[in-house]
């Protein structure tokens, strides 16, 4: 109604003395605890059928979720593929992606791997060949094969962790990058460690809560 | 009719089927009884010879009775194969309506609802109920049209990619592409709409797949193997969290949707009564339950009564059972209950900690978790205290509200007259607005599955199409009545002509206040009344168009008509309209603005 109603004003409440924060957690009012984002590798075991790719891309996009690189391809079942996700989040947003994947009927598993896990990524870089000694220097320092060589260029291939290709795209500009094309990181866990394989989504889910019991209010 | 669609004829994929047809263990049953069933004189279910068929065998197996939609080219084999089926298929004027009615249906019976539409138009005109049914967790499936597959990729006529256009709004979704295999697609969809934390699936026909030959029976309807639902909770969080609850001074139990989607009711009802602790629940929550208990503090949120915020915002301890803690529940995160340690029960672990972090993270069903912990706790809380306290803020905060016989007849009144002219069973539908959480607040609901709306989504026009589904998935004894405004009313009322066609008894009430009326309520909160696009001015007499369509029509203007002009509606046996003239500047409080304090609801307008 108009008027609306009875009762005492919102000042004449008593107020509780707690608060959360942007995450939900609760916390001490003096000790602001935010989570800080940490990059991590997530992998994937799905049923190789149409549609799983745009499923899992279409999932990060809508409940924003940074990501870094998205990498697909098959494993030796043929009915399987593994999706490997490098993704840049505070812990409660990995925790989601890891829950939300999870959800999707076609995905089998799901795995957050260690920081000591196996990460590589391929790079193609083509570089301006003015200067072919200078140039092939730089490629022996990264163990770059050459791929492709012309009188204006030179195109090397590069594996390796993330940070070695971030390196080598840095030494190369000396000589001027012309074009790069990079596949994004892929990962295995290492030893005898599966990486994401088929496990009940009942031991997934008991996984889960243990880590979510993990989270301290405020770590210590 | 210019249907390129329908002039194709199926490529020839025969030797694809052939290829295709695996020794897994599909219960041919109607086959291999076949023979039997002749000599025993009953009518077994001839075996399937086409995709639709198969399709339809696949409804019927899991036990479909009624279906909504919309007829058209790329479904035309499926609904060929209804005809001789006993499901009954209700045509609805538009297939919003048609995913609407499924949706309700799902809702009230707790099995899927059933919506068909053709490609193109037919399936993106549903995409709204889909959306509805997945924000709410509602079971139902959809079945899609689509152009042949040969022609899929090439914008056919009436060509939409159903599946890219429903991923993010379904549970899970399938484009059949194998005649053999269709069957059992929409098997496996009808489970997965069910199963563990309900929500929409949807399976997309292309013409040639539903045309083709196959004598392929469905198999049964289960889940796929990659989807598995974790039943019980881990016996060590049950224990901590019993021992929490035990020692607990403040505690409260929140109910959620999943508390009657989950049947855990009946559960939670034994639970909060042997324990002595106030429950509140959500908006999907209302009739988990009764809400003349004692113990009840009602609905919380937004538009929550005053004390069930109280109560949620000083709570010690909250049971949150079957609860996703969206933004009109929770206000502003930072303040809601933030004194509670939270034991979250959910059946989805993507729940968990989404919004509100759980410190006692209980995975499972509903209806199992809360036994778990039933059979954990020893002693009940010592909460006398607080219970006297939560009885106190129900006194303070009284939904009491003023109706001066010379000022215009106020919402709620109308509201309270048709719950004390029905009984406790009676279903109510709503539309999106005022009027809807009038309903909320103002009717006493007691049972499970009485409450019908889009909580989630917020879809103005869902009433009457809800209305219509959830009629026929009542009891013969029970009345359907639908709370509408004008507006919301205005978006699907064409699907009066399905009500009066199939004579179905539904009673329409519309809160008419010629406004977009909670639009206009923010307008004067917080857009200094400047009234922009929400002054409708004039609308249709609602009375005279249900008419026309074949309805009843009713009007009340005063208080004095109320009580026998619903009467009146009421005892009439078909759709009845009512449209009651209520105060166009009526409110609805209390309210917690967008991202505020729970604690700090606003009674009245200068409070915000
Ligand atoms: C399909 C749709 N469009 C727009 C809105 C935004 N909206 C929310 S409430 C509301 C007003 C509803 O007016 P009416 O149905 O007359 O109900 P009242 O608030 O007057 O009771 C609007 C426009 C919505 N919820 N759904």
């Amino acid at each position: 109604m108009r008027r609306g109603l009875e009762g005492p004003a919102p000042e004449e409440r008593p107020t509780p003395a707690g608060r959360r924060n942007e995450q939900g957690i609760r916390i001490d009012p003096e000790v602001e605890a935010t989570h800080e984002p940490r990059r991590t590798v997530i992998s994937a075991l799905v049923e190789h059928e149409p549609g799983v790719l745009s499923d899992v891309s279409g999932l990060f996009s809508r409940r924003q979720f940074n990501i870094e690189s998205l990498t697909v391809g098959p494993t030796t079942n043929d009915d399987r593929a593994r999706i490997t996700v490098v993704v840049e989040e505070p812990d409660p947003g990995i925790d989601q992606i890891k829950k939300q994947l999870r959800k999707l009927v076609p995905v089998i598993s799901v795995r957050e791997l260690e920081p000591d896990a196996m990460q590589r990524e391929l790079a193609l870089i083509k570089v301006d060949a003015d200067d072919p000694a200078q140039v092939n220097a730089v490629a022996d320092m990264y163990d770059a094969t050459t791929v492709d060589s012309s009188p204006e260029t030179a195109t090397f291939e590069i594996t390796g962790a993330r940070q070695k290709i971030e390196a080598a795209i840095e030494t190369f500009g000396q000589f001027g990058v012309r074009e790069i094309s990079r596949t994004g990181t892929t990962a295995l866990a290492r030893g005898t460690e599966e990486t994401a394989a088929a496990l009940s989504a009942t031991e997934s889910a008991t996984e889960q809560t243990k880590t979510q019991q993990e989270y301290p209010a405020d770590d210590d | 009719m210019s249907e390129r669609a329908a002039k194709v004829t199926p490529a020839d994929t025969d030797e694809q089927h052939d290829e295709q047809i695996t020794d897994s263990a599909a219960p041919d049953a109607a086959q291999e009884v076949d023979g039997d069933a002749d000599a025993d004189g009953e009518s077994e279910p001839t075996p399937v010879t086409t995709g639709a068929e198969s399709v339809v065998r696949a409804l019927e197996n899991a036990g479909v009775e009624y279906a909504f939609g919309v007829q058209g080219g790329a479904i035309m084999p499926v609904y060929d194969a209804l005809y001789d089926s006993e499901i009954y298929h209700v045509t609805m004027a538009h297939e919003q309506g048609a995913s609407h009615a499924a949706d309700a249906y799902g809702v009230v019976s707790g099995e899927p609802g059933v919506c068909l539409a053709t490609s193109g138009p037919g399936a993106t005109n549903l995409v709204t109920g889909i959306a509805d049914a997945d924000m709410d967790s509602d079971p139902m499936i959809a079945l899609t049209g689509q152009v042949p597959t040969a022609f899929v990729g090439n914008d056919a006529f009436q060509e939409t990619d159903t599946t890219g256009v429903t991923t993010p709004v379904t549970k899970d979704n399938t484009f059949a592409s194998d005649p053999d295999r269709v069957g059992t697609d929409v098997s496996e969809a009808f489970a997965l709409a069910r199963e563990g934390r309900p929500g929409p699936t949807l399976v997309d026909l292309p013409k040639d797949v539903t045309k083709s030959e196959t004598d392929r029976e469905p198999d049964e309807p289960t889940v796929p193997d990659t989807y598995e639902v974790q039943e019980r909770a881990d016996e060590e969080i049950v224990e901590a969290a019993a021992e929490r609850i035990e020692t607990s001074e403040r505690p409260a139990m929140l109910l959620g949707g999943g508390v009657i989607k989950g049947e855990a009711s009946e559960a939670c009802r034994e639970f909060a009564i042997e324990h002595e602790i106030p429950v509140i629940t959500t908006m999907p929550g209302i009739g988990s339950f009764p809400e003349d208990h004692e113990l009840s503090m009602e609905m919380a949120g937004m538009h929550g009564t005053g004390y069930a915020n109280m109560a949620i915002t000083h709570c010690d301890t909250m049971i949150a059972v079957g609860t996703r803690f969206d933004d009109r529940l929770t206000g502003g995160i930072e303040t809601f209950a933030p004194d509670a340690e939270i034991i979250h029960v959910d059946i989805d672990p993507a729940e968990i900690s989404k919004n509100i972090h759980a410190d006692y993270p209980l995975i499972g069903d509903a209806e199992t978790v809360v036994q778990q912990l039933q059979e954990a706790i020893e002693n009940s809380p010592q909460a006398k205290k607080w219970r006297a306290q939560c009885q106190q803020w129900k006194s303070d905060y009284s939904m009491a509200y003023d109706a001066p016989e010379d000022e215009p007849l106020q919402p709620q009144f109308v509201v309270e007259a048709l719950d004390e002219a029905t009984d406790d069973d009676t279903i109510v539908t709503t539309g999106v607005g005022q009027h809807q959480m009038w309903a909320c607040q103002y009717w006493t609901y007691t049972e499970p599955r009485t409450w019908v709306s889009s909580h989630g989504l917020g879809t103005m026009g869902y009433g009457l199409p809800a209305a219509i589904g959830a009629r026929l998935a009542a009891d013969d004894d029970q009345d359907v009545v639908c709370f509408d405004g004008d507006g919301s009313f205005l978006m699907t009322l064409q699907e009066l002509s399905v009500a009066v066609r199939e004579n179905l008894d539904i009673t329409v009430a519309v809160l008419n206040n010629e406004y977009i009326g909670m639009v206009r309520q923010w307008q004067d909160a917080f857009f200094e009344g400047r009234h922009s696009a929400s002054d409708y001015g004039w609308m249709p007499e609602f009375d005279k168009l249900a008419e026309a369509f074949g309805a009843a029509g009713f009007r009340i203007d005063d208080y004095d008509e109320v009580a026998d002009t619903i009467d009146e509606a009421l005892a009439y046996d078909g759709p009845s309209v009512i449209d009651v003239h209520i105060d166009p500047q009526a409110n609805v409080y209390p309210m917690v603005p967008s991202g505020g304090d729970n604690g700090q609801f606003a009674l009245t307008e200068d409070q915000l």
